[in-house]
């Protein structure tokens, strides 16, 4: 495989008049974790989507784990593991009944699904309440067992779309720390957050304003450019120009 | 083939799991048979008739009798005193006014001709000739019971004979198509949600991040309710059975195997539905629009297709009730084998294959 995890050039996506999407080109390397950060309704979502398969753009060009976003979801949907930020697991089955389901959905089999899910359990914790019913479990059981469904399969590359909001910081930083592990092992990362502490731990970053990418650079030097104390203000002085730039056009 | 099943058994859990699909699944076709069974019931009994006697005489008294023994009809309840016929069917309190006129007695026994009067509410037609069948039958029996029994009775008559439904009871007649109605109802109610629900819930979208193929999940979605919904089927054929009476003169296990066809087909129904909606509601509202009216309307289960303007006769041949009420009165009254009902059969299977055909080229991998 090539050393390009995500490259997708000119790449939009219209809801009708509403430009979801606007143009946007970005290149993800393997093994890299990506920070896809924006505020809210500045397209994360709509791109995220478009990536992994669940929405066709109206125009630009993608390429994921090599394989084409038009003619080739199928796939790129073998390759690709998918968190969104509504928890999406059935709330009816027991965490182990989603795995088996979900491993089952990816074709994958029995012998392997029993000896994966024993491994991510023991990963990401989940012994205490694999047995119970998803939708029973407080919300960062909930991610923590959404993580080990998206990594059930082995992908290349995990899209995350903003898998920590609401979930306490003791949580969050076993994510993370989860998140970094993986990445070591050559897993790429694309994740949306609204916090500027996980976004500091990504190698690079891009900011999304109103569907179109204003920077990409890694965190350091972003704030260095734009001469911030740290990342939260640079985060906010880039919306706000964008916006002042908006309002002057 | 791994996909399906484990698609399948997921569904069996929500249905299982879920409180409210359980109650469609069990309570449902219980009230639905109950509350049509009984409430759908044109065997006319106890016509409440008045009879204004002006020949007081001990025939016209014993024909009163007659009549009042009956099962068929009963005396008003306050006696009617006014003799204007038109005023006692307008105080509601009778549904027929049957006069006498002097002289029927002394014309009985001189073997003269002889008119009564029958007057009749006709606002209620089948009522109305349910009275004067009755009436008219009952007055034969009293002529011919008064009769010599040495007399030759001359002349020819009919004598019906009436097969299949000897009684003419209405429930057996209408609880098999009910049986067809309920089924098809249940069925395109419960997958008409499956998918709405996933839709609704955002698990669709997490499934369909998975290299999954849309005729997977349509067929990994019905497969369960094919056993619920067959389950169900016998439910209420026990019910036609025992509570209802209804006689089973064919085979059960070519009803059942028809049954199977029946019930798949009316879950792709409700299949090609959730494909096409976004929310459990509007697929809720759809299944029982598309299921409920035409299959009451246009199956025969109370009205004769045959009867029907053209366009409607076309359009009955795609609700699938119209197929199964004719396999289900064939084989439980009839006693049909399956060369007969074999064509009934294929017009489901066709039925059934469009929709999955349809449904699975309108739900789409993708999302928004």
């Amino acid at each position: 495989m090539n050393q390009q995890a995500v490259v997708i050039e000119n790449l939009s996506r219209h809801f009708g008049q509403f430009k979801a999407v606007d143009n946007i080109s970005l290149t993800v390397n393997k093994g890299e974790t990506f920070g896809f950060l924006g505020a809210n309704g500045a397209g994360k979502t709509t791109t995220i989507r478009m990536l992994c398969g669940l929405l066709l753009p109206t125009s630009g060009t993608g390429r994921v784990a090599g394989f084409d976003i038009y003619t080739q979801p199928e796939q790129i949907k073998k390759h690709i593991g998918y968190m969104s930020q509504k928890f999406s697991l059935y709330p009816d089955l027991t965490g182990q009944e989603n795995m088996g389901f979900y491993g089952a959905a990816y074709g994958l089999p029995k012998s392997y699904v029993q000896q994966r899910i024993a491994a991510l359990s023991n990963r990401l914790s989940l012994h205490d309440f694999i047995h119970r019913r998803a939708g029973s479990l407080p919300i960062g059981w909930r991610q923590r067992l959404a993580l080990g469904v998206a990594l059930l399969h082995e992908p290349q590359i995990l899209f995350l779309d903003e898998p920590t909001a609401g979930v306490d910081p003791v949580f969050r930083r076993r994510f993370w720390e989860i998140l970094y592990e993986l990445s070591e092992e050559d897993v790429t990362i694309f994740v949306t957050t609204h916090y500027m502490d996980e976004a500091e731990y990504c190698g690079r970053i891009s900011i999304m304003h109103q569907g179109c990418i204003v920077e990409v650079g890694r965190p350091f030097d972003l704030v260095q450019k734009l001469a911030c104390d740290n990342l939260e203000d640079t985060f906010i002085k880039l919306i706000r120009s964008e916006e002042k730039a908006n309002a002057q056009a | 083939m791994r996909r399906l099943r484990f698609i399948a058994q997921k569904e069996f859990y929500h249905v299982l799991r879920d409180a409210r699909s359980l109650t469609i699944v069990i309570l449902m076709p219980i009230m639905m048979t109950f509350l049509y069974g009984y409430a759908i019931n044109m065997d006319i009994e106890n016509i409440v008739i008045s009879i204004v006697d002006y020949d007081r005489t001990l025939e016209s008294r014993e024909l009163a009798q007659r009549l009042y023994n009956s099962k068929y009809f009963s005396r008003p309840n306050e006696t009617v005193d006014y003799h204007d016929p038109d005023q006692i069917l307008r105080s509601g309190q009778t549904q027929a006014v049957l006069v006498i006129k002097p002289g029927f007695a002394k014309a009985l026994h001189r073997g003269e001709s002889f008119a009564l009067g029958l007057v009749v509410d006709g606002s209620d037609n089948n009522t109305s000739a349910a009275v004067q069948n009755y009436s008219n039958q009952m007055l034969q029996q009293f002529l011919v019971n008064r009769l010599d029994p040495n007399t030759r009775i001359q002349g020819i008559t009919i004598s019906p004979q009436i097969l299949y439904n000897p009684d003419l009871k209405s429930a057996h007649f209408f609880v098999p198509a009910l049986v067809a109605i309920v089924l098809l109802m249940i069925s395109a109610l419960l997958t008409s949600l499956t998918i709405a629900r996933e839709k609704e819930t955002g698990t669709l979208e997490q499934l369909l991040t998975a290299p999954v193929k849309p005729i997977e999940i349509l067929l990994g979605k019905i497969l369960p309710y094919v056993v619920i919904a067959f389950l169900d089927g016998i439910l209420v054929l026990i019910f036609a059975k025992v509570i209802f009476g209804v006689p089973f003169v064919g085979s059960h296990l070519l009803l059942l195997g028809f049954g199977l066809i029946y019930v798949s087909t009316s879950l792709s129904i409700g299949i090609l539905i959730s494909s096409l909606v976004k929310t459990q509601q509007v697929a809720g509202m759809f299944a029982v629009m598309t299921t409920m009216l035409p299959s009451v309307m246009l199956s025969g289960f109370i009205f004769a297709i045959k009867n029907m303007p053209t366009a409607l006769q076309l359009l009955s041949y795609i609700v699938p009730a119209k197929y199964f009420v004719t396999i289900i009165r064939g084989i439980m009254l009839k006693g049909a084998g399956l060369s007969l009902l074999a064509g009934q059969g294929l017009s489901l299977l066709l039925l059934m294959a469009v929709m999955i055909l349809v449904a699975s080229r309108k739900f789409s991998t993708r999302v928004g």
